[in-house]
């Protein structure tokens, strides 16, 4: 059993609206009871308005909760703030800690500095993130002018430069293209490979969690309604996994495969798609039934989409 | 230093204001001291002369205006990264606005006072000590006033908008750190006043020590009387943040 990294106790906050003259009382955090252990990757998901980063600003001492109580790193977030700050790191999808008028390698020599970093440590670590993120060819630019995929990297290495054991990210990808993404998600992987990072992001990109997380927290106005792997989450709402065959000649619609149902045909037949219940029949036993129809070239078994599992779930609860 | 010396434009036209605004003050004030007879209120035209350029070579530095980074970033949200960092909030943003605010000496102030001493004859202290002393009351002062203007911001943990707020320390500040005419020539119960706030500590207090109005211990008197107020605001400006950050929403999501 590992050290817990993130510990809350019925966490919850209130705020207080106000509504023309009158105020009235909104639950963002309902009563929140976590634990996340060392090392682990976990993805905090939910609609806008959720409570997920009203979390994440209890968790890292920004925001005073209103009930319960949390412990980061083992530390009091609140109280214990600035000792706090040395061991997370957070990025802010959409806010900077940069400076904006200054180059990216200021940037990253004043974070050294406000952490105390010696200049070995200093100099090793933006080596590393320069090389991994891919910076060299900016550092030089002051941040005003990077583009926002550019932009995004130096925020990630400016969150990772002390070094954090735990790094906090708040919808990293948001308006990232393809690419970007894809390079941050493999930086990100690599980072928790080589520092034993513990990861906790959220996000409405579903890309981020199948590639990033082992764990999922799923949020529901103020509530956690699930925690577990994303195909334990598929499972509570009985989502279809789909098997896709390749045949070696065209097929007439395979829609007598026990246990399946056919969800389309491409290419005359050449290329068909099966959702099965993974509780009900194994993928194994409806590729025996396929090959037992049909010669099968090559097949795929697609998992159910998040979204749509997540959507499945709320609609469930409304 | 970098951040400050990016807008190279802005700072002259600082510095053609201050200098615009300095030529009118001494239309004015130099008029008023020769209709004293030569002397008004302790100052003689070249105390006077060097009151007037000093005051507004001090203008780009010294907080009279109320607004600040920490402001924007309260009223944002963005003062949520400060709050991510191992540092004191209230102490990095008035720091942050010590350095921009001295930094702003050599673009803004310097010329001034030397175009001042171009134009017209200006006084300088005859004691040696006063110039030390000047320095230190000077950064004092940028000091007291980014942490009088840092409790402006932290009114917007309850405000979020500090406009207001802003405009009414810009009325009183100005007025009261003696930048229109030195605080001396005040009716006593305005002067009165004056001394119980932390603004004269900003302005007149240097001003009258680097230009040598005010000498030896009674100089000394005058930046313990910075100091005083200095530990006055920084109190009030932590006492603030802590009650602040209890309040504190975080604009913006």
């Amino acid at each position: 059993m590992s050290e817990p990294i993130i510990e809350t106790d019925g966490l919850g906050r209130d705020f207080s609206v106000r509504d023309g003259w009158r105020r009235t009382r909104l639950t963002a955090v309902d009563s929140l009871t976590v634990r996340v252990d060392a090392g682990e990757a976990v993805g905090y998901i939910g609609a806008n308005g959720a409570g997920k980063s009203t979390t994440i600003k209890m968790l890292t001492g920004i925001l005073v909760p209103t009930r319960g109580s949390a412990r980061t790193c083992g530390l009091r977030p609140v109280a214990d703030r600035r000792r706090l700050a040395r061991e997370v790191g957070v990025v802010f999808g959409q806010r900077s800690q940069l400076w904006w008028d200054l180059p990216v390698a200021d940037s990253f020599r004043i974070l050294a500095a406000i952490h105390a970093l010696s200049t070995d440590a200093e100099r090793a670590r933006t080596d590393e993130l320069v090389e991994r993120l891919e910076l060299a060819d900016f550092l030089r630019t002051p941040v005003r002018q990077l583009s926002l995929g550019q932009r995004m990297r130096v925020e990630v290495a400016a969150a990772l430069l002390h070094s954090p054991r735990l790094v906090i990210l708040d919808e990293p990808t948001i308006g990232l293209d393809v690419l970007s993404k894809q390079r941050l998600r493999e930086f990100l992987v690599a980072e928790r490979a080589a520092h034993g990072t513990t990861l906790l992001l959220t996000t409405h990109d579903m890309g981020d969690v199948e590639r990033l997380c082992d764990r999922i927290l799923l949020v529901d106005r103020g509530q956690l309604v699930y925690d577990g792997t994303l195909h334990g989450l598929s499972r509570t709402v009985g989502a279809e996994r789909v098997l896709v065959v390749d045949l070696a000649a065209s097929t007439p619609d395979l829609d007598q495969v026990p246990g399946t149902r056919h969800l389309g045909s491409e290419g005359g037949g050449l290329r068909q798609r099966l959702a099965f219940d993974p509780d009900q029949v194994t993928a194994a036993r409806v590729l025996a039934a396929v090959s037992e129809r049909a010669e099968v070239l090559d097949l795929a078994v697609e998992e159910p989409d998040v979204e749509d599992v997540v959507r499945r779930v709320y609609a469930a609860r409304r | 230093m970098r951040r400050q010396s990016t807008y190279r434009l802005a700072a002259l036209g600082g510095l053609v204001a201050n200098v615009t605004f300095g030529l009118l003050k001494v239309a004015l004030l130099l008029s008023a001291v020769e209709a004293g007879g030569g002397e008004l209120a302790g100052y003689d035209p070249a105390t006077m002369a060097a009151y007037i350029w000093i005051s507004q070579g001090l203008l780009g530095s010294v907080n009279l205006h109320g607004r600040s980074e920490i402001a924007d970033r309260i009223k944002t949200g963005d003062v949520a990264v400060d709050f991510l960092r191992p540092l004191d909030v209230q102490l990095a943003a008035i720091t942050t606005e010590t350095g921009r605010a001295v930094f702003s000496l050599l673009p803004r102030g310097l010329p001034s006072v030397l175009l001042g001493a171009i134009v017209v004859d200006m006084a300088t202290p005859d004691s040696l000590l006063s110039y030390p002393l000047g320095a230190t009351s000077l950064l004092l002062g940028i000091v007291v006033s980014a942490a009088t203007a840092y409790l402006v911001a932290a009114s917007g943990f309850w405000l979020v908008e500090t406009r207001g707020v802003a405009i009414l320390y810009m009325v009183a500040s100005g007025f009261l750190a003696g930048l229109f005419v030195p605080i001396r020539l005040f009716p006593d119960w305005l002067h009165a006043v004056a001394t119980a706030t932390p603004f004269p500590s900003m302005l007149i207090y240097p001003v009258d020590i680097l230009s040598g109005r005010v000498e030896g211990a009674a100089a000394v008197s005058l930046v313990l009387l910075q100091l005083l107020w200095l530990a006055v605001v920084l109190g009030t400006g932590q006492l603030m943040t802590r009650s602040g950050r209890r309040r504190l929403e975080v604009q913006g999501g």
